[in-house]
């Protein structure tokens, strides 16, 4: 792998040790490793170096992210980052489920953008199922995961402010998100945790006036991402606090299997829904925002400009959106329409055993990928030929991305820890899942 | 470079089995070719490995599927390569048997699969040789099992406040 930059110049810190950024020890080693005066690196200058623990419940971390900081002074030196506090074992419970089911639970994993994981885990079981579906679906799942992505870097802009101390950004940012959400709970009936995407489509049609209502967001949202640069990227402060921290190399955000934002603010132009594309995404048009430098501002400003991208996208949506059916009407995976139920002895139990037992999947075993607010979103499947996933992993953007940090961190002080943290946006129910 | 050659014609001379699964190529490398047909795959443009995990087939052991020659085994470790040049996907996986659940790590070729070995050890008890920093990453370091195998039940373990529920 490259090796990390550090604008330490030769500072003999940067020599120290294996000079690596990784703090490859439990917490039990860490603190022996100071603690141990027969240590040559340590006996000279024990008094200033130190293991720091930080979180997990440090308002910084967003959620339950816990760090061990080698520190010297106030120069953080190797780091790990340890996770776990969240896991709820997810995978285990999505092979208890069925593909029926399976969303309810994905949806919980990346909590800021769940209608992505609910994407990912529907279109790899159509396709075991080798299930199309209608064009109306796949344009709704657009325009709701591009309004999803808004919200996202929405959250990301407010927590962001927040943790570099502009207090207001947070509340603007959660107002604006507050909108797209509303309009989520009219379609989908809950503000978050949607479970409406599915296998075989969604689950419900939009609502009536919804072009109104997406219109409403295109209206007032696009004036306030003016108002946020006014307010962040014109305030020197916030800048000094950004720029140039937490570099990163494009060789090494690929080597760390870095995806989303992180990897195209280092300038590296890759984005799944262009490169690789699924939906309909072959016939709108966007640009995939780049960064130049890959430091924490470039992370913050492509986060910034896809808003206005997916913005954008959902305008054409608004065009484009065909009529037709919102669900398949393959009597497999779809239950029959209520008015049937009541007619039908037969449509009843095809209902009934719909949602008891649940439709059987072919056998076989296939990896989905969707390009999510932070990175690539993967779901493999594998199929026993029954109603249960066999096996249900998924490729957690955010725990790939995590990797990041201890080179992000590597020779930075300590307060840049918080901008790095920030500029990495991990949401910990995906990292932990 | 002398490695890289070996590698290579290791690759060269066993052909590696494949198959293509809804489009998506699979390669079946058996254990001692995985490291070399994911260097010379490497060298050959996969710039990025996106993800690696372990299936456990105890349940499930007549997989169908599998291409001839291939000799199924309890456990899968399921790796995830992407030529982002050409745009192709490439997954691998490599059978390891319960009785020895080792392979070798692809720390070296790709340092983006740390935290994934780690996790696939956690759940899965399949030790990576050669991997950096080889302990538990989700589960607590004391925890016994591993709990994404198959034989590992739910609701086994007792979990913490579960009296809470005796004063509902």
């Amino acid at each position: 792998m490259a090796a990390v930059r550090l604008d330490l110049g030769d500072d003999e810190r940067v020599r120290r040790r294996d000079g690596s950024a990784v703090l490859r020890m439990t917490e039990v080693e860490a603190a022996d490793l100071v603690l141990d005066p027969s240590d040559p690196v340590t006996g000279e200058r024990a008094d200033e170096r130190m293991i720091l623990n930080m979180g997990p419940a440090h308002p910084s971390t967003h959620g339950v992210l816990r760090l061990l900081l080698e520190m010297e002074g106030e120069t953080v030196l190797r780091s790990k980052p340890i996770i776990g506090y969240l896991h709820t074992g997810m995978e285990k419970t999505g092979e208890n489920l069925t593909f029926l089911q399976g969303p309810t639970n994905v949806t919980r994993m990346d909590y800021a953008s769940p209608l992505f994981s609910e994407l990912v885990f529907a279109l790899a079981t159509e396709q075991l199922l080798g299930i199309e579906v209608p064009e109306r679906a796949t344009w709704i799942r657009m325009l709701m995961c591009e309004l999803n992505r808004v919200a996202s870097h929405l959250l990301f802009q407010a927590t962001n402010g927040m943790d570099l101390g502009a207090v207001s950004m947070m509340i603007y940012g959660w107002r604006e998100r507050e909108e797209v959400l509303r309009f989520f709970e009219k379609v989908t009936g809950l503000r978050m945790n949607h479970n409406y995407i599915r296998p075989g489509g969604v689950a419900a049609d939009l609502s009536d006036g919804w072009q109104d209502d997406v219109r409403h967001l295109l209206d007032i949202i696009p004036p306030r991402l003016d108002e946020y640069e006014v307010l962040l990227n014109d305030q020197p402060i916030f800048r000094a606090r950004l720029q140039g921290v937490g570099v990163l190399a494009p060789a090494e955000a690929l080597a760390l299997s870095a995806t989303g934002p992180i990897l195209r603010a280092t300038g590296y132009d890759w984005d799944l829904r262009r490169d690789e594309p699924y939906l309909a995404y072959d016939r709108v048009d966007f640009d995939v925002v780049v960064g130049t430098c890959g430091d924490a501002f470039d992370r913050f400003a492509v986060r910034l400009e896809e808003i206005r991208q997916s913005l954008h996208i959902v305008e054409q949506i608004l065009d484009l959106l065909p009529d037709g059916d919102y669900r398949t009407q393959d009597k497999k995976v779809t239950p029959p329409p209520r008015a049937r139920i009541d007619e039908s002895m037969e449509a009843l139990i095809h209902h009934f055993k719909i949602f008891t037992e649940g439709f059987h999947v072919p056998e076989g075993e296939v990896y989905a990928a969707v390009e999510s607010p932070r990175g690539e979103l993967g779901c493999y499947l594998v199929s026993d030929g029954g109603p249960k996933p066999y096996r249900m992993h998924i490729r957690g953007p955010s725990f790939a991305n995590l990797q990041t940090l201890p080179h992000l961190m590597h020779g930075r002080l300590v307060a840049d820890a918080v901008a790095v943290i920030s500029s990495v946006d991990p949401i910990m129910g995906e990292v932990d899942r | 470079m002398s490695e890289t050659d070996v590698a290579t014609e290791a690759h060269e001379d066993a052909p590696v089995a494949s198959t293509a699964l809804f489009g998506q190529a699979v390669l079946y490398p058996d254990r001692g070719a995985y490291l070399a047909t994911v260097e010379s795959l490497r060298d050959e443009g996969y710039c990025t490995a996106t993800d690696l995990t372990v299936v456990d087939y105890l349940t499930h052991p007549g997989r169908s599927g599998l291409p001839g020659g291939v000799q199924p085994e309890r456990f899968e470790v399921v790796v995830g390569l992407f030529d982002h040049a050409r745009r192709e996907r490439v997954r691998l996986r490599i059978q390891v048997p319960a009785d020895d659940p080792t392979v070798p790590s692809l720390f070296d070729l790709f340092p983006g699969t740390e935290a994934m070995e780690r996790e696939a050890w956690d759940l899965f008890g399949v030790s990576f040789e050669g991997h950096p920093d080889h302990s538990r990453i989700l589960l607590p370091e004391d925890w016994v099992g591993h709990p994404l195998r198959k034989d590992e039940g739910i609701g086994a373990i007792p979990v913490q406040f579960k009296s809470a529920s005796d004063r509902r």
